[in-house]
């Protein structure tokens, strides 16, 4: 229990200073290294609770695969300047969502409240967040959103390809 | 376990993170990663609920979610490259008012 509370409390705290920190980087190169650090805080996070499997392609999939996707994106386009909003056709945006942002903290912080008097967890199994029963469960009880999965990725695939290609090679 | 109200006051805090964020940043790519974040935040929660509730159904939502996010990334991104091309210079999303093929 303490164990967990300490792991809980230093990851939540990585998580969520990185968070923030994503947000307020002038740089997008930061900003990118700070997500990843986000998201190996959060795979930690998973692996507390027993989620080995997600834990793992959290970190291979979205801090690797995705990440070095926006990396090389920042980098091929030369994105690290500040963009800053110059437009006063939106100058009252930032303080707007700034409160608007605020309240959502607010209500759902009173709502958290209201759930930490839950019961305490059903036991769980020997082979729990394990890749054989994730892959049962996925394979036996959600078979049809699996495969709707794959036509999704090629879809993105088709459409990234067209949207990334010069036009005057046509 | 720890109380799930825990992962949840986490997630909501990461999830209003990102929301801000698209809201108040600028730059394309950075708004592109607070959408991670708040899909993280999603994530996060679904695993608590599924160790809360001893049921796995939770993590093949987040397999599918992870998915979703690799190709909203790689969608995403491809635009930001097209509209690149065409602006040639720091794209301010504001400025991205008209739409023409």
């Amino acid at each position: 229990m303490t164990a967990e509370l300490v792991v809980f409390v230093t990851m939540g705290a990585v998580a969520a200073v990185t968070a923030a920190a994503v947000v307020i980087s002038k740089n997008a190169v930061h900003a990118v290294i700070y997500l990843v650090i986000n998201l190996f805080a959060i795979a930690v996070l998973y692996l507390a609770l027993s989620a080995q499997l997600v834990a793992f392609l959290q970190i291979l999939i979205y801090a690797g695969a995705i990440m070095v996707l926006f990396l090389f994106t920042v980098m091929m386009l030369n994105m690290t300047g500040a963009i800053e909003m110059t437009d006063d056709k939106l100058s009252k945006q930032k303080p707007l969502a700034l409160m608007l942002g605020l309240l959502l903290i607010a209500e759902v912080v009173v709502g958290a409240v209201g759930l930490l008097n839950q019961p305490s967890a059903v036991a769980i199994g020997e082979g729990f967040g394990s890749a054989k029963e994730v892959g049962n469960r996925l394979f036996f009880g959600y078979l049809l959103p699996f495969e709707i999965t794959s036509i999704l990725l090629l879809a993105a695939i088709v459409g990234s390809v067209v949207l990334a290609r010069r036009k005057d090679d046509d | 376990m720890l109380p799930v109200g825990y992962y949840i006051a986490l997630s909501a805090f990461i999830f209003v993170t990102g929301a801000v964020g698209v809201l108040v940043r600028r730059n394309p790519i950075i708004m592109l990663m607070c959408i991670e974040l708040m899909l993280n935040a999603g994530n996060l929660v679904l695993i608590a609920f599924s160790r809360q509730n001893a049921s796995m159904d939770g993590h093949v939502f987040v397999f599918i979610v992870i998915t979703a996010a690799a190709a909203e990334a790689a969608v995403g991104l491809g635009i930001i490259v097209a509209v690149f091309r065409q602006k040639s210079g720091d794209i301010d999303m504001d400025k991205l008012s008209e739409m023409k093929g």
